[in-house]
């Protein structure tokens, strides 16, 4: 007898429809699955034969062929237990079950017939949604990731065992409280109140946050350069609910979404051994790298002049686009990848820095030290900021002013960019000739024109400065840029070596 | 004007170095600081017979037979000119030098060869590795030492003296005394540079085009840099510094030594408060370097920067006092993080401060009018 379940395979973060249809006929006994299924698939037999004796089933003597449908697209992870499991149950007549037709599922199965949890339960539970299923089976733990998709009914299952009583109607499950949406936390990183003197770090954070610039500070080890990175997230905008599941899907689709909040935005700090497949993505099967996780966040490269040449290069192409295609021979993935960077870096090798008489790197080494800061990828770093150890007073001195307020202002700011360049766009992403467009006061443009013809300035440093002088209007709330603005722009500008 | 020419002999001369620089190389550089100039007295016979004794008599046919065709045909394919001891254009400086290099290899400006006189040169010389302090002095040294007319000397080396080449170059003239061919650019680093100072300065050396950078040849280059200015300065240097040789010959010949003090704690102005210690001649600034070569008051330098504001005043004063960055200007002056980054650009943008590669600040020389009443 022939049966057929419904199931999603993940294709990077993407939900992908498996048709599982398993024919049980007379034969020699015997178990194949066919449809390109990766090892984790193949293995599947062992864990349903095993499952099915363990809940009390029959496993049928037969001659048993599953297929995995369509047989052209490579299926992988062991989620697809689940589907084989009812299909063969319904093909040995073992379970009748009414709804099947209109029910998706997704799991791995233990071998006592439990179920597992499975990546990617939310972008399932959208495809399964869009493809007209009213029903979704999923394992008991991802059960919250996949109700916050709405318009489909969301059951958690917690064994095998379960099966015949769900099908049979006598068992209707509690629907699974979704993650709960938490728009305007701090991303878990802590409040920007810990950070105590340092009022020029704290407004270049702010100015970042406010035009979407990217950040590099550089200081000695020890300044607070990694405790204001992880403060980012607390003071940019809130996400957006649409947003905040484009977050949450990829998170989910990692497996990283762990029962947390939904909506923070993310904070990635992956260490500097990382590979460039590591960094963009890659792999196989190809999966979403530290730039996908970090989307609509934060990537924060501590040491950067420690990262691998080939994965800071890897990082400038996508950086632009805001997303990064990843082209292998057996397939291709479009990820999304709009994230703002932040670096830090030690002044010199040992991290003191010239201006400490304790500095005794050679000068060779400062130099190739120094010239990832002055490379291609450190060409996308708008803002330069240098960190000291605070003072004692400043330690021991009152908190700093709170996230809250700062993102305040920062929405703002954000506000009046999207009135300006259309909704969801910030100035770091102004075209030069949008920003060549900026209303300058008299002296904000003498000012700029000045530093331009003493070849302080580049052709790109100059627009550069341009956007960084409209996000410090911006916050401002002045409509043209105004001379002290263009000067605190002009100030923030990363170096040119 | 004429152009400058080499007789066969002088030429003879320099592409016997090139041969001999590998076996120099084993014998000048056996104890640290050795005065390989010393070796370059010596005649080409004795010079081969010292250096390359299994050899030298072969080496020197050898390089007796290259035509004179060949030669300047090398020369004209890396676009050099050479100028021999026995031209009217060779410096008048070098003439002093009793090892001084029989054939100078030229590539950039001639002109420049024919103005190039002690009385009208400064070699700006110091450690590569040096701080951002010793870089804006040498930058301001080279740009206003320039800009009054002067040429500027120096080696092209990392720190110091690339700075004095590019202070100078942008406001007037400088030379580069190279350690290996007119037309390689060592370091590499510094090609753009060497570029630039080969189309509007000149690149010397006494090697063929094309000779590679041994270790003699630095404290070799260092004599024909000490000659060709009436003053040396050293900006900044260790004890051990290379650029201390370039002092020891200038003060043999003769010429004027200068230095540039640092704090009495700093390694990296050991050199040069040393120098200052055993009677060299205090260089705060240009000015003192044209008081002691022209005597004092007969060349002045104007360099008073544009008039400030109460704010900006305040905020140089700062900067004076060795803060170097906006968090710790803001500390001092209890401004916003806002406020102390719009007070560095605008002392920036007026010339009085500049910033490093990792946002580090630095006074300039430049001096502020006094504050009106």
């Amino acid at each position: 007898m022939l049966a057929t379940a419904r199931t999603f395979t993940l294709d990077g973060i993407a939900a992908r429809p498996v048709r599982v249809e398993i024919d049980v006929r007379r034969g020699l006994p015997a178990f194949s699955v066919v449809g390109l299924p990766d090892t984790a698939v193949r293995e599947a037999r062992e864990r349903v034969r095993a499952a099915l004796a363990n809940c009390g089933f029959e496993f049928p003597l037969r001659r048993i062929v599953a297929n995995l449908a369509p047989a052209s697209l490579r299926k992988a992870g062991p989620g697809l237990d689940l589907a084989i499991a009812v299909a063969l149950l319904t093909a040995s007549e073992q379970l009748e079950w009414e709804a099947l037709p209109r029910v998706a599922m997704v799991g791995e199965l233990a071998l006592d017939g439990s179920t597992r949890p499975v990546p990617g339960a939310l972008a399932i539970a959208e495809a399964a949604r869009e493809l007209g299923a009213e029903i979704l089976v999923v394992p008991v733990e991802n059960g919250a990731e996949a109700a916050l998709a709405p318009g489909i009914e969301v059951i958690s299952l917690e064994s095998l065992a379960q099966l015949p009583e769900l099908a049979a109607g006598r068992w209707s499950p509690v629907p699974p409280q979704s993650l709960p949406f938490v728009l305007d936390g701090d991303g878990g990183g802590g409040d920007l109140a810990d950070l105590r003197g340092q009022p020029h770090l704290r407004y270049a954070m702010e100015v970042a946050a406010a035009g979407g610039h990217s950040l590099l500070m550089v200081g000695p080890p020890g300044a607070g350069k990694s405790l204001a990175a992880s403060r980012l997230p607390s003071i940019m905008p809130p996400l957006a609910r649409g947003e905040a599941l484009e977050v949450a899907r990829i998170a989910s689709a990692c497996g990283k979404l762990a029962g947390g909040p939904v909506g923070q935005r993310p904070f990635r700090a992956p260490h500097h051994t990382i590979s460039p497949a590591g960094l963009v993505g890659g792999g196989s099967p190809p999966g979403p790298g530290e730039i996908t996780l970090a989307h609509r966040g934060v990537l924060f490269l501590d040491e950067l002049c420690e990262f691998r040449r080939d994965a800071l290069e890897a990082l400038r192409a996508p950086l632009e686009a805001g997303s990064v295609a990843i082209v292998r021979a057996s397939s291709a993935l479009r990820l999304p990848c709009r994230f703002m960077l932040v670096a830090a870096s030690n002044p010199c090798p040992c991290g003191r820095g010239e201006v400490d008489a304790e500095c005794s790197c050679a000068p060779q080494a400062v130099r190739s030290y120094q010239s990832k800061l002055s490379g291609a990828l450190a060409d996308r770093l708008d803002i330069l900021t240098t960190v000291r150890q605070p003072s004692a007073e400043a330690m021991g001195g009152e908190a700093g002013e709170p996230s809250a307020s700062v993102r305040e202002r920062v929405c703002e700011a954000r506000e009046r960019q999207a009135s300006r360049l259309g909704a969801g766009r910030c100035n770091a992403e102004m075209t030069p000739a949008e920003a060549r467009e900026s209303a300058l006061a008299e002296g904000a443009a003498a000012l700029l024109a000045e530093s331009y013809s003493r070849r302080r300035l580049s052709g790109r440093a100059h627009d550069r400065v341009l956007r960084l002088a409209r996000t410090v209007a911006d916050l401002a709330g002045a409509e043209a840029i105004g001379r002290d603005e263009m000067a605190q722009a002009l100030q923030l500008r990363r170096r040119d070596a | 004007m004429s152009k400058p020419r080499a007789c066969l002999e002088c030429l003879h001369r320099a592409w016997l170095l090139a041969r001999l620089a590998p076996y120099i190389e084993k014998i000048a550089t056996g104890a640290p600081g050795s005065r390989s100039p010393e070796l370059l007295r010596l005649s080409n016979e004795d010079l081969a017979a010292v250096s390359a004794p299994s050899v030298a008599t072969q080496l020197l046919a050898g390089v007796l037979e290259i035509e004179e065709g060949r030669l300047r045909e090398e020369l004209r394919a890396a676009r050099c000119w050479a100028c021999c001891r026995h031209d009217a254009l060779y410096p008048e400086g070098l003439r002093d030098a009793a090892d001084a290099p029989w054939a100078l290899i030229g590539r950039g400006d001639a002109a420049l060869l024919a103005g190039l006189e002690p009385e009208g040169a400064v070699t700006v010389v110091g450690s590569r590795r040096a701080t951002s302090y010793g870089r804006e002095v040498a930058r301001e040294l080279g740009r206003e030492l320039a800009a009054a007319g002067m040429v500027v000397v120096s080696g092209l080396a990392f720190g110091i003296d690339g700075c004095a080449h590019r202070g100078a170059i942008e406001v007037g003239r400088t030379v580069a005394v190279l350690g290996c061919g007119a037309d390689v650019s060592y370091p590499q680093a510094h090609r753009s540079l060497w570029r630039r100072i080969c189309a509007e300065g000149l690149v010397l050396s006494e090697l063929p085009p094309g000779t590679g950078a041994w270790r003699w040849t630095f404290p070799a280059r260092n004599r024909i840099m000490a000659a060709l200015a009436g003053m040396t300065v050293i900006v900044e240097g260790a004890k051990r510094s290379g650029s201390l040789i370039t002092a020891d010959l200038a003060a043999d010949l003769g010429r004027d030594l200068g230095a540039v003090p640092g704090p009495v704690t700093a390694r990296t102005s050991a050199g040069p408060n040393d120098l200052l210690a055993g009677g060299a001649c205090l260089v705060r600034d240009a000015q003192d370097v044209l008081d002691a070569m022209l005597g004092p008051g007969a060349r002045r330098i104007d360099r008073s920067g544009p008039d400030l504001d109460l704010r900006l005043r305040a905020a140089l004063e700062v900067v004076e006092g060795g803060v170097d960055t906006p968090d710790a200007l803001a500390a001092a002056l209890d401004l916003s993080g806002a406020e102390a980054a719009a007070a560095l650009a605008s002392l920036e943008a007026l010339g009085y401060v500049s910033c490093s590669l990792v946002g580090a600040y630095t006074r300039t020389m430049l001096r502020p009018p006094p504050a009106g009443i």
